[in-house]
């Protein structure tokens, strides 16, 4: 003998069989009624595409952490000179932080499909892949309504309590040009993040390059003095910018449209053409 | 019912699927068999319209993939079971479908118990599913939408032994109610086990096809005789070609019956006789993987 001891193969877990009882399928439940010769609407597809913004654990929390950033802001204002900020200014406070993060979503939204290989699924079921595209939109601009609803909701609660507690002034008044103005800039940071996301097809790399950047623009334009006249419309952070004042110039607007066709457009166009056109593996 | 015309797919200088025709019947297992790398995947999803061909048609139910209303409706795919985020839970992947194919969700705790996962099982994210999980879901979700067709490449990897044999019973249940199953694999042993029909694909070419009884068939008979140059002399006689196939037996080309009738014929006592059990497709298939081998070897 050397020693080594045979075990005899016991039914332990490794030979547990995960086959159901009957073990002979005998015959597989059907749908009744005739199979559909519609194809799926762009409202069922918008549906499933939200889902899938939420029902992944990372994110779900990614959504969560907006509105946790959302809130923190105003916490921060809420024990900065008082707490005596109009309800305006509350809802204002959260541009910033919520133009960076909304942005992501769409990033998220286009690239998880290849980074995940789910689009092996999404594509096999939906095969017009520019049908696909719009229902992502939607569900990202959903998203981004919604971020818009949390501010002005939480913003309200805020005020109201700074009101309550802490005695600050009441100012509850609110243009429809700033709540217009802020929610165009959600959705256009959105649609850009949809279409870096669908022009890298990366994750990192798209983030990466959205986030960065605005810090370019500022670096070169503090450098080289042509590049910062070109940043007044060409970047995005400096073009949005008096979307929250309430008020736009006509050149203004000018600017706004110049670098939304070139930041915002173009990459849609292009991601939508390489999605249409890649192989999905 | 698939129907696949003349396709050809070229990455560069490569030639991945190269002039490629075959047919799917309804009512029957076709098996796709071929070494890794054959093309057959490729093949796969430019069926499922997720790859362009360079050219050549492919049709499902007589029209192209993306041409299908509700193509989940129709067709059940299964292209890679791991190719799910691994945030999601097993059940909310089936949800997702169900939602998409507009049919009702009682109909996901239906597929989950045919391909027997657990409530339990269902509810936990598919990072921590074993790759046989992954194909159970994976043919969960094919079967969600009650296609007519299937198609699945590999669906028996990382299944166990009686998870295998649950599959080819189950496959073999689908078939026999009238549906199209085309079944990928680069296991010839697993393929014989199931399939009525066999394609067989190696570099990008399909090198035969035929029903399961022609490809065995065709390999010929093995006969053994105690006086091996009797036998020899008696097959002659008869113009029967055979071929010395170790150990003293002959492989002859022709059918057992001729062959037992010739040595009967000229006083031959036999040892052995029967049809020479797919040896022939199992050669072509050694012969397939052969060239892919060699690196190991030389390694």
């Amino acid at each position: 003998m050397n020693g080594t001891t045979l075990t005899t193969p016991t039914a332990g877990p490794a030979a547990e069989s995960r086959t159901p009882h009957h073990a002979s399928v005998k015959e597989l439940p059907r749908i009744p009624g005739p199979r559909p010769t519609k194809p799926v609407s762009l409202a069922t597809l918008s549906r499933v595409e939200w889902r899938k913004q939420v029902d992944t654990r990372a994110g779900l929390w990614f959504m969560l952490s907006i509105g946790l950033v959302v809130a923190a802001v105003m916490v921060i204002m809420f024990f900065v000179q008082q707490g005596n900020h109009s309800y305006g200014d509350y809802v204002a406070g959260t541009a910033m932080p919520l133009s960076i993060l909304v942005p992501i979503v769409g990033i998220l939204a286009a690239t998880s499909e290849w980074s995940q290989r789910t689009g092996l699924t999404t594509f096999a079921l939906e095969p017009k892949r520019g049908k696909v595209i719009g229902a992502k939109t939607v569900a990202s601009v959903v998203t981004a309504l919604l971020s818009m609803v949390v501010a002005l909701g939480l913003g309200a609660a805020m005020h109201g309590l700074a009101v309550a507690v802490r005695g600050a002034d009441a100012d509850w008044s609110l243009t429809w040009s700033f709540v217009g103005g802020m929610l165009l800039m959600l959705v256009l940071g959105l649609l850009q993040g949809l279409g870096f996301g669908l022009s890298l097809l990366n994750t990192p790399g798209a983030i990466v390059a959205y986030l960065v950047l605005p810090t370019v623009w500022a670096i070169l334009g503090g450098m080289v003095s042509w590049l910062s006249d070109a940043a007044k419309w060409l970047d995005m952070t400096a073009t949005t910018g008096p979307l929250l004042e309430g008020q736009m110039t006509g050149e203004q607007w000018a600017q706004l449209g110049t670098s939304t066709l070139v930041w915002v457009v173009l990459p849609l166009a292009f991601g939508t053409w390489r999605v249409l056109r890649s192989e999905v593996k | 019912m698939i129907t696949v015309n003349s396709l050809t797919k070229r990455y560069g200088a490569v030639t991945a699927v190269d002039d490629v025709s075959f047919e799917v019947k309804p009512g029957q297992v076709t098996g796709f068999l071929g070494p890794n790398g054959a093309g057959k995947s490729t093949t796969m999803r430019i069926l499922c319209g997720l790859t362009p061909a360079t050219s050549g048609t492919a049709t499902v139910l007589g029209r192209p993939y993306a041409a299908l209303p509700n193509p989940g409706r129709h067709v059940g795919v299964l292209l890679d079971a791991s190719a799910q985020h691994a945030g999601r839970t097993g059940r909310e992947v089936l949800n997702l479908g169900a939602t998409l194919m507009g049919i009702d969700r009682s109909r996901v705790d239906e597929m989950l118990s045919v391909v027997g996962l657990t409530d339990k099982e269902s509810n936990r994210r598919i990072r921590n599913y074993s790759l046989g999980m992954r194909q159970r879901l994976g043919i969960a979700h094919a079967l969600l939408g009650d296609p007519q067709v299937l198609v699945l490449d590999e669906p028996a990897n990382g299944l166990d032994p009686a998870g295998i044999r649950w599959m080819r019973s189950l496959l073999r249940g689908f078939a026999d109610e009238g549906g199209t199953v085309l079944l990928s694999s680069h296991l010839l042993n697993e393929i014989e086990r199931v399939a009525d029909d066999i394609i067989v694909i190696g570099r990008g070419r399909i090198v035969a096809q035929g029903t399961k009884d022609e490809l065995l068939r065709g390999a010929g008979t093995t006969v053994r005789a105690t006086d091996e140059q009797a036998l020899w002399a008696a097959l002659e006689a008869e113009g029967i070609v055979a071929q010395a196939s170790g150990s003293g037996a002959l492989t002859a080309e022709a059918e057992p019956a001729e062959v037992g009738a010739a040595a009967a014929k000229h006083g031959v006592a036999l040892v052995e006789l029967r049809g020479a059990d797919g040896r022939g497709l199992e050669d072509m298939f050694l012969e397939l993987t052969a060239a892919d081998a060699r690196e190991e070897v030389a390694a």
